[in-house]
């Protein structure tokens, strides 16, 4: 086992999958880090890559021209971020801030696409993970689209 | 064995005359944010007014009207109580261009109350929405000033922005204490914005607590009330742990009018704080 292998495996993403498995997707991984204010991918840039968070926190921001831009949502530790990589065009849809310093494991999506390709069981299983992740984050950002505090008050009848 | 809430457990003035204001003077009127702010009050006969955190007052805006307000604070020496208020209307617009000196009608508490005092030994989840804050601040400063007796204390804030967090000086004092997990979530933000961006019922799946013995006290809009429960019960906790509150509009606040009736309870009465599961079938009709 590489000396990830034991961080990927204690990931919630990746929890309950076999060693095997693990050392597979482990041959994708790499440790990285980012000082607080790094713009880890930009808008538009190929998506090569997604993100485990196993430290700090990172925000996923639309950019403004006019710099600022606008936070729409904030990922923690011992989650994930990026599916670009997933689909064509294979682009960064939002700016990946480090809004605290972050330690990260950057798989690169090309090597992880493949291994998919070739091992359909692994590839569903991962696929089946993601898609509870994304639907879970749509669900939260249509609740945020309700503006829930704006017009409502509390238990509003 | 999950407690009930603490059913109407005050009598500071129920049993004299509920429906009559006793007149209370502003010593301060704060601004909290752009339309929230906190009244200070004082009555110059003095003296301690016992409430239990998550009570309620009728406050009186001479000749414009009465609202039911909860008691977001209290300095038990002075007598002193703090209210923390949306500006929404016809009477909170009244109360907010109160002046120090000025005089309010107050009648109360009412109302059931958090049941801190028979959770200890558990976690403790706070969450709150926007003005849902100022409800459970009493709740919440009893739980730190008796942090020994419980086990971990999380308090998870959510606002519409973060300009519109309420008590922010008080929440960075929470932060800062052990063992205690503060997180305060917006809806939106600048990327100069460190805390948490999304809704705030997406910490609640990370967050320290241990659902098997834990309860949770919510108070926020509705809706973020329910996906808050949603995501409890995923957590594995039970109905039984969860207490939240109700605001209906309200009229008399003694359970003589009817106005607040939902169900067979009467949100002034039996509420505005109920344990879930007593209340789930009524939270969960639509139209009533
Ligand atoms: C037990 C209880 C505790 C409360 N605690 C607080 C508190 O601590 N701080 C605070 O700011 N507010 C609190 N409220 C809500 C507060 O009573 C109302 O916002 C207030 O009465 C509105 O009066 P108004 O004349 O200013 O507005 P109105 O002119 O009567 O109404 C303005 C708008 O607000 C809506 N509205 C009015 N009352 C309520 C309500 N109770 N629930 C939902 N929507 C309402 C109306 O539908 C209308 O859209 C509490 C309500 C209850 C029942």
């Amino acid at each position: 086992m590489s000396t990830l292998a034991p961080i990927i495996k204690q990931h919630s993403f990746f929890s309950g999958l076999d060693d095997e498995t693990i050392d597979v997707v482990t041959g994708c991984a790499k440790n990285v880090r980012f000082e607080e204010g790094t713009v880890m991918a930009r808008q538009g840039d190929p998506a090569n890559e997604f993100f485990l968070i196993r430290e700090g926190r990172i925000a996923v921001s639309f950019p403004a021209p006019q710099g600022g831009g606008l936070t729409i949502q904030t990922i923690d530790a011992d989650d994930i971020v990026g599916w670009s990589w997933l689909m064509p065009p294979y682009e960064w849809q939002f700016d990946i801030i480090a809004v605290q310093p972050v330690r990260a494991l950057a798989f690169d999506g090309k090597c992880m696409r493949a291994k998919c390709e070739q091992d359909t069981e692994l590839g569903y299983e991962l696929m089946k993970r993601l898609s509870r992740i994304m639907v879970s984050r749509l669900q939260a950002t249509r609740l945020q689209l309700l503006d829930l505090y704006g017009n409502n008050r509390p238990a509003q009848t | 064995m999950m407690p009930e809430v603490h059913q109407n457990p005050l009598t500071n003035r129920e049993s004299e005359a509920p429906m009559l204001p006793e007149a209370w003077r502003v010593v301060a009127n704060d601004w909290e944010n752009h339309d929230t702010f906190t009244l200070q009050l004082e009555r110059d006969s003095g003296g301690p007014f016992a409430f239990l955190p998550g009570q309620f007052n009728m406050l009186y805006g001479f000749g414009r009207g009465e609202s039911a307000i909860s008691i977001s604070g209290a300095d038990e020496e002075s007598g002193t109580l703090y209210h923390t208020i949306r500006r929404v209307g016809t009477v909170t617009r009244a109360l907010s261009e109160l002046n120090p000196g000025d005089t309010v009608g107050l009648r109360g508490p009412f109302g059931s109350a958090w049941p801190v005092e028979r959770l200890f030994g558990r976690d403790l989840v706070f969450i709150a929405g926007g003005i849902g804050l100022a409800p459970l601040r009493p709740a919440i400063r009893y739980a730190l000033a008796h942090r020994e007796r419980y086990g971990n204390i999380v308090i998870l804030i959510g606002a519409r922005s973060p300009e519109d967090v309420v008590f922010p000086a008080e929440i960075d004092q929470w932060s800062g204490t052990e063992g205690v997990e503060t997180r305060v979530s917006v809806d939106r933000a600048t990327p100069d914005w460190k805390r948490n961006v999304g809704v705030v019922t997406n910490l609640i799946a990370k967050a320290d607590f241990d659902p098997s013995n834990s309860a949770a006290m919510i108070c926020g809009p509705e809706i973020m009330m329910r996906y808050a429960i949603l995501e409890l019960n995923k957590r594995g906790m039970d109905d039984a742990g969860i207490f939240l509150t109700m605001e209906r509009n309200m009229k008399c606040a003694v359970g003589f009018c009817g106005h607040c009736q939902l169900g067979p309870e009467f949100i002034c009465r039996d509420g505005p704080v109920f344990r879930y599961d007593h209340f789930k079938h009524w939270f969960s009709q639509r139209e009533l």
